[in-house]
């Protein structure tokens, strides 16, 4: 058993600064190349939409019985993976789980972003994008109001709370890390920087206050992430399509959605420590203690799958049953199977501790983790839609260029803002890791811990004379 | 749809299709096939899309299953060794079966698709965004999807000089359906108010209803208890806002599709009688 800890707590406070801001100085050259490959693949997606905008959305392959197909299948994957930043910033924020500190910045900007990308594809699928805010109940001198009982106007409805809700909460949680670049900047950068920092100085009563809000906008993040995947589900569960109408979905997305968060973060994690050398803050311990965590949604996402087969086998609807068979033997089972290979069996790597401590292999790891759940989507889908009820209509849809296309640019367009933000914005949260460094120091020695942080003149929490 | 109606009109939007739904309805357009008349020419089609100005898709976009035939033959091969293989294929005109609770109405998020006082799935293509929900969950796969625009390519001229012009010619991103010809009810409707009577069974009829040549398909109203298509539901014993017919005589060969998912259709089928000893 090797025993290391989440972080080295002999670091200074100075050297936090020094090592987060230069993350936003001069990262490695993999990280311009990356950056260069998301703007190509975003110009592929751009051209394909053009295209498809002009042309109709028959380009796409789409057709009768399979009216949504990869735009679908990608917008949930991506409204899946905005869960993990809530379940690291909020919920383990609660439960006082403080070794999230150093990786929940990114985590929450990975929630922000991957709703932003999500919140493209039902746009481009739509048939007349021109006209999509009619699905908003904006006031209108004719009366007319969208329908309330479609899950597609919960939808958004849902997304756009969630996304307002996780964006304010990750600038706040942002504003005292943005004040030291403010301190630490010059000239255009420091405007910025002041100007985002809303004239924080870190007064007790700022503090106070800063503390208040992050916790409320907390709380109140975790039902929006609960409620959001849920609402996607009812697209599905909602209606009366054998396979879609599973009780046990909205359960079954959050399980999922989390599931390939968190393999998100272990991607990025693993991307971040090596492109700005942060070995110091995303250690081990942290990556060791984020795979447990993984591997216990994966265990809870595993028997949810179980729960569904064996509720549809066991059921009286014999169209979902036979949508359950195809599934299994028809023309995606090689998906299906991989799908399960990946998201079931491939986790027990998540298990074993020298493989949890190995970056190459866990990188894969999570790659693999989150194709499962890519095609966990699309087993959800396109097999409810492509052998259904009508066997006259039963028809297999190839994707095309186009959507190929479009769903391969979302994935640089995500890529594109997270680099961006990573080089903008403090992507480690200095002052929650320098809180994390005093507890953990103070669990040690109190004494010491006084000696390295405190002037002499200070006064110390608790005493009313100067030490 | 207003909030003030919603408010106001609370209780009887929440009434089940089998307490006839939160409608009056003033008629309600039905139909009956006789699957045993139907010798699967495509009169029918042809005649619904000389009507409704549906496009020609062309062969390679109906092999990918983007044409937009309203009304579709659906051939089905008895398989060999099983029921009768004798008899070879059986043929099932398809169309929108005008729900009396429908699936594709509640899922759309703009409210284009809703329940006229006629019985009928209306679906307004003006304000369709075209989000294809209400087709994913029609257990009868009878929405179509304008996947291109056809305005140009369908009809060059001076083949546009066919068009219907008592319809649209919808463009690309919206969806469409059977209307059981509205434009003719609607007609017919205007010129018997004009004349001040009420609707005579028979007066008109939809499409492919005129164009079929055996009359496998009879059109009407089953308020009006005139009507034919009224007389041939009594005669079969089949209700409607039910889920499972109950028969006095089984031999009885009214069916509806689906009926059991309790989309309660408006299209009765009258099963072909088949003759195993010959």
């Amino acid at each position: 058993m090797v025993i290391d800890k989440d972080i080295n707590e002999q670091i200074k406070w100075a050297q936090i600064n020094a090592d987060v801001l230069r993350s936003m100085e001069n990262p490695r050259k993999a990280y311009w190349i990356t950056f260069f490959i998301c703007i190509a693949m975003v110009a592929c997606a751009v051209v394909a939409e053009i295209y498809q905008y002009q042309t109709g959305l028959g380009v796409t392959n789409l057709n009768n019985p399979h009216m949504w197909g990869m735009y679908i299948s990608t917008f949930v994957f991506w409204i899946g993976m905005s869960h993990s930043g809530t379940l690291l910033s909020a919920i383990l924020h609660i439960i006082h789980a403080d070794w999230r500190k150093p990786i929940y910045r990114f985590a929450e900007a990975m929630t922000t972003f991957s709703l932003l990308t999500a919140g493209f594809f039902p746009l481009i699928h739509l048939g007349r994008v021109w006209n999509f805010y009619w699905v908003v109940p904006y006031v209108s001198s004719r009366g007319i109001w969208p329908n309330f009982r479609s899950p597609l106007s919960w939808d958004a409805f849902a997304i756009s709370t969630y996304l307002s809700a996780s964006m304010l909460f990750l600038f706040i949680g942002m504003i005292p890390d943005l004040a030291i670049c403010r301190d630490n900047a010059k000239g255009f950068k420091k405007k910025l920087y002041g100007a985002l920092s809303l004239g924080w100085v870190g007064s007790d009563r700022q503090w106070r206050h800063f503390r208040k809000t992050y916790l409320l906008m907390a709380c109140f993040l975790i039902p929006l992430a609960v409620s959001v995947h849920s609402i996607v589900s009812s697209d599905f569960a909602m209606s009366i399509m054998p396979g879609w109408h599973v009780t046990s979905f909205p359960p079954y997305f959050v399980a999922g959605a989390l599931y390939s968060g968190c393999a998100a973060i272990i991607t990025l994690f693993i991307m971040l420590r090596y492109f700005f050398r942060f070995e110091e803050y995303m250690t081990l311990a942290i990556m060791e203690k984020t795979c447990k965590l993984t591997f216990a949604i994966a265990m809870v996402w595993t028997y949810l799958n179980l729960i569904e087969f064996a509720a549809t086998w066991y059921g009286h609807d014999p169209y979902a049953k036979e949508v359950l068979i195809s599934k299994a033997t028809g023309p995606y089972a090689w998906i299906f199977w991989t799908m399960i290979f990946c998201g079931s069996v491939v986790p027990f790597a998540l298990a074993i501790q020298s493989w949890r401590r190995h970056m190459p292999t866990m990188f894969v790891v999570s790659l693999l983790l989150n194709l499962s759940m890519y095609f966990e989507r699309w087993m959800i889908v396109a097999p409810t839609l492509s052998m259904s009820m009508e066997p006259h209509q039963f028809y297999i849809m190839y994707a095309s260029v186009v959507q190929w296309a479009i769903v391969f640019g979302s994935f640089g367009w995500f890529g594109l803002l997270f680099l961006v933000f990573v080089k903008v914005f403090p992507s480690v949260s200095m002052y929650e890791v320098k809180e994390m460094v005093f507890h953990r120091r103070r669990l040690i020695n109190e004494d010491a811990e006084t000696a390295l942080h405190r002037r002499t003149g200070d006064t110390q929490p608790g005493l009313t004379q100067p030490a | 749809m207003s909030l003030k109606n919603v408010f106001e009109n609370w209780s009887t939007y929440r009434k089940g299709a089998e307490e006839g739904g939160y409608h009056t309805y003033e008629h309600r357009w039905t139909m009956a096939i006789n699957l045993d008349l139907c010798i699967g020419c495509n009169a029918c089609s042809t005649a619904c899309y000389a009507e409704n100005n549906l496009a020609v898709v062309g062969e390679k976009r109906f092999a990918k299953g983007q044409a937009m035939h309203w009304l579709r033959i659906e051939r089905y091969w008895d398989e060999e060794g099983k029921d009768h293989p004798e008899n070879g294929a059986s043929f099932l005109p398809m169309m929108c079966q005008q729900c009396g609770s429908a699936t594709c109405e509640p899922v759309c998020p703009v409210a284009a698709t809703y329940h006229t006082p006629d019985g009928l799935n209306a679906q307004v293509y003006n304000r369709c965004i075209g989000s294809r929900y209400c087709s994913n969950n029609c257990p009868f796969r009878v929405r179509y999807f304008n996947f291109y625009s056809y305005y140009e390519s369908a009809w060059p001229e001076p083949l546009n000089l066919q068009l219907n012009p008592d319809l649209t010619v919808r463009d690309k991103g919206v969806m469409e359906k059977c209307t059981f010809c509205v434009q003719r009810i609607r007609v017919a409707k205007d010129k018997a108010k004009m004349e001040n009577r009420k609707l005579q069974d028979g007066e008109f009829v939809t499409a492919c209803a005129q164009a079929c040549p055996t009359s496998a398909i009879v059109f009407g109203d089953t308020l009006n208890p005139e009507s034919k298509v009224g007389k041939l539901w009594k005669q079969h014993q089949v209700k409607r806002g039910v889920y499972k017919q109950t028969k006095e005589d089984p031999q009885l060969r009214g069916y509806r599709i689906f009926e059991e998912l309790n989309v309660d259709p408006s299209v009765m089928y009258l099963e072909r009688v088949r003759d195993t000893t010959i």
